[in-house]
């Protein structure tokens, strides 16, 4: 405790100070980065999945296969797959770049369910509907299924990003300086551990609970009827 | 030449045969009713007619034109004749009244805009709900809301109308301003082919009533014909047990 106390205001100085936020911002950003992009991709997965007819049948089991395969497969193991194939075929790819990848491919994975269970909820009669005036599956998608599953994809997405916060600490393994990382670093040049991680947990607290404050008045507020949100925006105006 | 002739259609559902060869025609500006008892394939012939319930034989003419429901195209040609108002009424839940009736003609018809929309005032004009063009589905009635999706088929300005039992899912007392919004139709001469429980205005405004049992036609004809003299006795037992209320 006493080693603590002391250690404290030479820990707190400025250029640690900045060395941590430099890597909580390098940990915010190739989470949101990588869950974004997986996000977009795993939209892209699901259509494809949904792909109808015999010709597409291999399609739909890649699709699925992809999405089994990752998901049994733990983080780290990506991480270090990742990294030996970008390493073979381009040397000199950043980490931050393999890092960005490996939590994109993960993220799809994970995602694409998420996506596909929030397509599923919407009624297929919503579909049939659309289908009876000849939108194709794009149109139907995009203008009738995709904004009523919103409600029921956003929430768990965000929460998958705000604990995924958590995890990146895995890249740290291949020497990206995010949080983690830096931790372990100051870590050896003395400082107290206690010190060193409670700040580091502290950093991850104040990086994911903004984050899941925001998924929460989203839930709220997407699970509110259209109609009402909108004569709420009225009245307000 | 009939407006449409349906000849020998059949549908299947996995290996059970639901529909086992239906023939009807209807000309131009009549009105068919199809009746008999549930999971009599009612509603199934026109889901078959809309390419939501795959045909595996027989043949559809739509005012002479031969409808092949083969490949997606076709089926494409099919709908482009046809327009379906279903018994759950199926609103786009994230679309104003407005956006519903204008979508497919402007998205998918590719009509001029302000020609779409002042056809689709006029229409909610003619179903009586001008005043709802803004709001959405969950601030309407059940009633409401299927004179809105009859609207909606209309925008579309099709061939044929088809209604699949569109006053079941109502509360009694909605029941008639959807009904009244189809006798206007009626009387504007709009072709139209519909499955309803509704013996009473069946028997009003329809020009013939086709009479379904376990995926077959039983019995058609005009509406005094099949209700105060059915033929068969599968008609007249099905009419003695729903007429007598």
């Amino acid at each position: 405790m006493e080693r603590i106390l002391e250690q404290a205001p030479r820990f707190f100085s400025g250029p640690n100070l900045q060395l941590l936020l430099e890597a909580a911002g390098l940990t915010l950003a190739m989470t949101l980065v990588g869950c974004m992009i997986g996000f977009g991709l795993a939209f892209v997965l699901v259509y494809l999945r949904q792909t109808p007819g015999l010709w597409a049948l291999p399609l739909r089991w890649i699709c699925i296969l992809y999405v089994e395969v990752f998901r049994r497969i733990p983080f780290i193991v990506v991480i270090y797959l990742v990294l030996f194939f970008i390493q073979a075929v381009t040397p000199d790819a950043s980490l931050f770049t393999i890092a960005v990848i490996a939590i994109c491919l993960y993220a799809v994975a994970y995602t694409a369910d998420i996506i596909r269970g929030g397509l599923e909820s919407v009624p297929k009669t919503q579909v049939e509907a659309a289908q009876a005036m000849n939108l194709s599956r794009l149109q139907t998608n995009l203008r009738i299924v995709l904004p009523q599953a919103w409600p029921v994809i956003i929430p768990p997405a965000i929460a998958f990003a705000v604990s995924f916060i958590k995890d990146t600490a895995l890249v740290s393994q291949v020497g990206v300086f995010e949080l983690t990382f830096r931790g372990k670093e100051l870590n050896n040049q003395g400082y107290s551990g206690i010190l060193v991680f409670g700040t580091i947990a502290f950093c991850y607290f104040l990086l994911s609970f903004p984050l899941s404050m925001l998924g929460q008045y989203l839930e709220k507020r997407l699970a509110t009827p259209r109609g009402e949100r909108r004569s709420r925006k009225i009245r307000r105006a | 030449m009939p407006h449409l002739a349906v000849s020998d259609v059949r549908a299947k559902y996995g290996a059970l045969e639901v529909l086992k060869g239906i023939s009807f025609e209807i000309q131009k500006g009549e009105i068919a009713a199809l009746v008999g008892p549930s999971g009599s394939g009612k509603s199934t012939v026109l889901r078959a007619l809309m390419g939501l319930t795959p045909i595996t034989g027989g043949a559809v003419e739509i005012a002479g034109e031969a409808m092949n429901y083969s490949s997606a195209r076709e089926v494409r040609a099919a709908r482009d004749r046809m327009a379906i108002v279903f018994q759950q009424y199926n609103l786009f839940q994230n679309m104003t009244v407005m956006q519903n009736l204008t979508l497919a003609p402007l998205k998918i018809k590719k009509w001029d805009k302000a020609e779409v929309t002042s056809e689709a005032r006029r229409l909610l004009g003619l179903v009586g709900l001008s005043d709802k063009a803004d709001a959405y589905s969950d601030q309407l009635s059940g009633g409401q809301q299927q004179r809105v999706a009859l609207a909606r088929a209309l925008a579309l300005k099709p061939q044929i109308l088809l209604l699949d039992e569109v006053t079941s899912a109502l509360d009694p007392e909605l029941v008639n301003e959807v009904l009244d919004a189809i006798r206007k139709l009626a009387d504007e001469g709009m072709t139209m082919v519909i499955v309803s429980h509704e013996m009473a205005f069946v028997r009003e405004v329809a020009d013939k009533v086709v009479f379904m049992d376990n995926g077959q036609i039983i019995e058609a004809g005009t509406p005094a014909a099949i209700f105060d003299e059915p033929k068969t006795d599968r008609a007249r037992d099905f009419f003695s047990k729903i007429l007598r209320h």
